[in-house]
């Protein structure tokens, strides 16, 4: 546990430290830019990306070898990532464009073809006797151990350059991503915002492929936005708060993973990730399921009450169990069935209501107004007095119901 | 073409083909239906299903494994329909959510428990193992009738035939529910069929022949061969039961080209070791696709200039 304090409060050495900030950065990036892709209804794009890295990660190895050069070196390597990549990406925008497939299809073809070709590549790496692969299938899954300092360095750099980046970009982002077409009217243009969303999203993907590795960054760019969106109805918040979510997730999980060498980064970083999804999916006030659950029994509850009382207004008896519960809860009716005085006052009220309503219907063209009636909505909230006082001059003055 | 082809290459060849056949079957429906990607998010979440199934039963025996895999499978479909319906979320987000948190989970599983003395690794779960699906007691071609080397014949290519041809057969006996769900669906549900049953039975079917290729061969030609021999074919013609042909077609030539490329193609490059079948069958499956598009007939839409 102590471990794990350390970790996240960074004292767990410099190269541990500089990790963390890292994969704060790195997660903020991929949170804010990938939820410009979710609202735009792209998110698996991100998938195309991903997988499209791995046969340009091995094709720098081979030719930084060829050269003479170390070909574990990152900058290589990633440089060789992003343009293959970029390659998968353009193959994507070039199929829906060009054929009838659509985006999905082109989506799952391209991550198919490209990573069968990376996985080619890296036998054909496994096979030559020159500059060992060593390492290369970290790219795969991500891995801080064995990460040299610079690689921090650059992790941690290319994440702040990213989220500058978003900064810089977030007004037309956000309007492109919320409504493209309102966007387009305003004078932006839609296409070049769309490449500069893509290379947010190539950007994320290259850095975070040796922390988090190149199947499970889709996962930070897709599950923080999806949870934000559960706290959030405006597309900034969930801008800002798929970044926070991101970094927290990035944040936390570097930091269980340096306290134990065993566990690796990235799964870690995606399943805090996920817990704090499974969180907001149940716990979110509004869109949550428990706040769905409840405001859906609330409801019944009060299509219950008001039905109940419209019965003892118009002294029928009530058979429904949940209605009789609700009504002697509330003291409007005694145990053995007959309403008390609070409950027959009530009753009349509710009654009225529901004339008032009626003869609204009737009178009342506007049905902006009338179209409010759900037989729960109490006319005071639609209508003024002086309007409810023309519906009751139509049927007289209220009476009292039930035994006087 | 002589012993050392039938050793060698037969088999893993067969494998692969009906590996192949068996993933493209259903991949015609789902993309029309727009679901290409379910077989990307069922090829992850096998990887938890026979963690844990390693985990439960502590052996590395097929059957165990088949189930975790499947039941994962269905599981994460499952969960992808709860978190669209629950949190209202598109489709391609609810599936990203899962299928990501889940494989994620199955490689922490992975590298926590004690598997370094069995054979099961992410990277052999990725990429398959035809290359060593060899049929070592054959002797030559005569050997296909003598029983003895039959009975050494790899177990896979026995129970990769059986799924693909169960595949084949429950396609071409809900041909019709499953065209008309798939091109209109109000109309399929106007005259009373059962759509979201025959969706559920669509992806069921695609989970069985993933989970099956998947031990098979590996996750990535699964990927492929669910998207691309069946992309190619819509790109090729109009009628669905020639666009099912053509996917056919093309997930054959995928298997058999990328097999003997990735075995003897860098052998006349000069080069001494093979590389991944896997990955070239993946490779040559989209080379297949991109002449599809550059030259296939109907690779337009409807209104395109290269007609429809």
């Amino acid at each position: 546990m102590s471990d794990f304090l350390n970790a996240l409060f960074f004292q767990a050495g410099y190269n541990a430290a500089l990790v963390a900030i890292g994969a704060a950065l790195l997660g903020f990036a991929a949170g804010a830019g990938g939820s410009f892709l979710f609202l735009r209804k792209r998110a698996l794009v991100a998938d195309a990306v991903a997988h499209a890295t791995l046969p340009g990660v091995g094709l720098a190895f081979i030719v930084m070898v060829a050269l003479g050069a170390d070909g574990r070196s990152l900058v290589g390597l990633l440089a060789g990532s992003a343009l293959s990549a970029w390659c998968g990406l353009l193959a994507v925008e070039w199929m829906v464009r060009r054929t009838r497939l659509s985006e999905d299809a082109a989506i799952g073809a391209v991550l198919s073809v490209f990573f069968g070709l990376g996985v080619v590549i890296l036998t054909v790496i496994q096979g030559m006797s020159r500059g060992r692969q060593a390492g290369l299938e970290d790219f795969l899954l991500g891995s801080t151990a064995g990460m040299l300092f610079q690689d921090a360095v650059l992790i941690a750099a290319g994440g702040a350059v990213v989220v500058a980046a978003i900064w810089v970009l977030r007004r037309p982002m956000t309007m492109v991503a919320f409504d493209p077409t309102f966007a387009a009217a305003s004078g932006i243009d839609v296409r070049r915002v769309d490449l500069a969303m893509m290379g947010v999203v190539l950007a994320v993907t290259v850095i975070g492929l040796k922390l988090v590795g190149l199947i499970l960054i889709v996962a930070l760019l897709i599950i923080p936005p999806v949870t934000a969106r559960f706290w959030s109805e405006r597309a900034e918040n969930v801008v800002w708060s798929a970044g926070l979510l991101g970094a927290l997730s990035g944040w936390v999980g570097a930091a269980i993973s340096a306290s134990a060498p065993s566990l690796p980064t990235g799964p870690i970083i995606v399943l805090v990730a996920a817990s704090l999804f499974a969180v907001s999916l149940l716990l979110a006030p509004a869109r949550g399921v428990l706040a769905t659950l409840l405001a859906r029994r609330a409801f019944q509850r009060r299509v219950h009450r008001r039905q109940g009382l419209l019965a003892v207004s118009r002294a029928e008896p009530i058979h429904d169990p949940l209605t009789l519960r609700i009504l002697t809860a509330e003291g409007l009716m005694r145990p053995d069935g007959v309403a008390t005085d609070a409950g027959r006052a009530a009753a009349t009220r509710i009654s009225r209501d529901e004339r008032r309503w009626s003869v609204a219907r009737r009178l009342h063209h506007d049905t902006a107004l009338t179209g409010r009636y759900d037989g729960l909505t109490p006319i005071e909230e639609v209508f003024t007095a002086d309007e409810i006082a023309q519906f009751d001059a139509e049927f007289g003055t209220p009476h009292q119901v039930g035994p006087a | 073409m002589g012993a050392e082809f039938v050793q060698f290459s037969l088999t893993p060849i067969l494998i692969g083909i009906f590996a192949s056949v068996a993933c493209a079957l259903p991949g015609n429906f789902l993309i029309l239906r727009r679901q290409a990607l379910i077989g990307d998010a069922i090829s992850h979440v096998v990887l938890p299903g026979i963690v844990v199934a390693f985990l439960v039963t502590g052996m590395v025996a097929t059957g165990p494994m088949l189930v975790g895999a499947a039941t994962a499978a269905l599981v994460a479909v499952v969960l992808i329909e709860a978190v669209r319906r629950l949190g209202k979320i598109e489709p391609g987000a609810a599936m990203g959510v899962v299928f990501t948190s889940l494989f994620a989970g199955g490689v922490l599983l992975l590298e926590q428990s004690d598997t370094s003395n069995v054979h099961l690794d992410v990277e052999h779960a990725l990429m398959g193992n035809l290359e060593q699906l060899i049929w070592l007691r054959a002797e030559g071609w005569g050997s296909l009738v003598d029983p003895v080397a039959l009975s050494h014949l790899p177990p896979e290519l026995a129970r990769m035939a059986i799924v693909a041809a169960l595949v084949a057969i429950l396609t071409l006996v809900f041909w019709r529910p499953l065209k008309l769900a798939s091109f209109d669906e109000g109309f399929a549900r106007s005259i009373g069929l059962p759509v979201n049953l025959i969706g559920f039975g669509l992806v069921t079917a695609a989970a069985v022949g993933a989970v099956a290729a998947f031990d098979a061969v590996g996750s990535i030609i699964v990927i492929a061969m669910f998207i691309c021999p069946p992309a190619a074919a819509r790109l090729m013609t109009n009628s669905l039961g020639r666009q099912v042909a053509w996917s056919l077609g093309f997930a054959t030539l995928s298997a058999i080209l990328g097999y003997v490329l990735a075995g003897y193609g860098p052998i006349w490059l000069g080069a001494n070791s093979s590389v991944s079948a896997a990955g070239m069958v993946a490779a040559v499956s989209g080379l297949i696709l991109a002449l599809a598009c550059l030259f296939g007939p109907a690779r337009g839409r409807i209104g395109m200039a290269a007609g429809g």
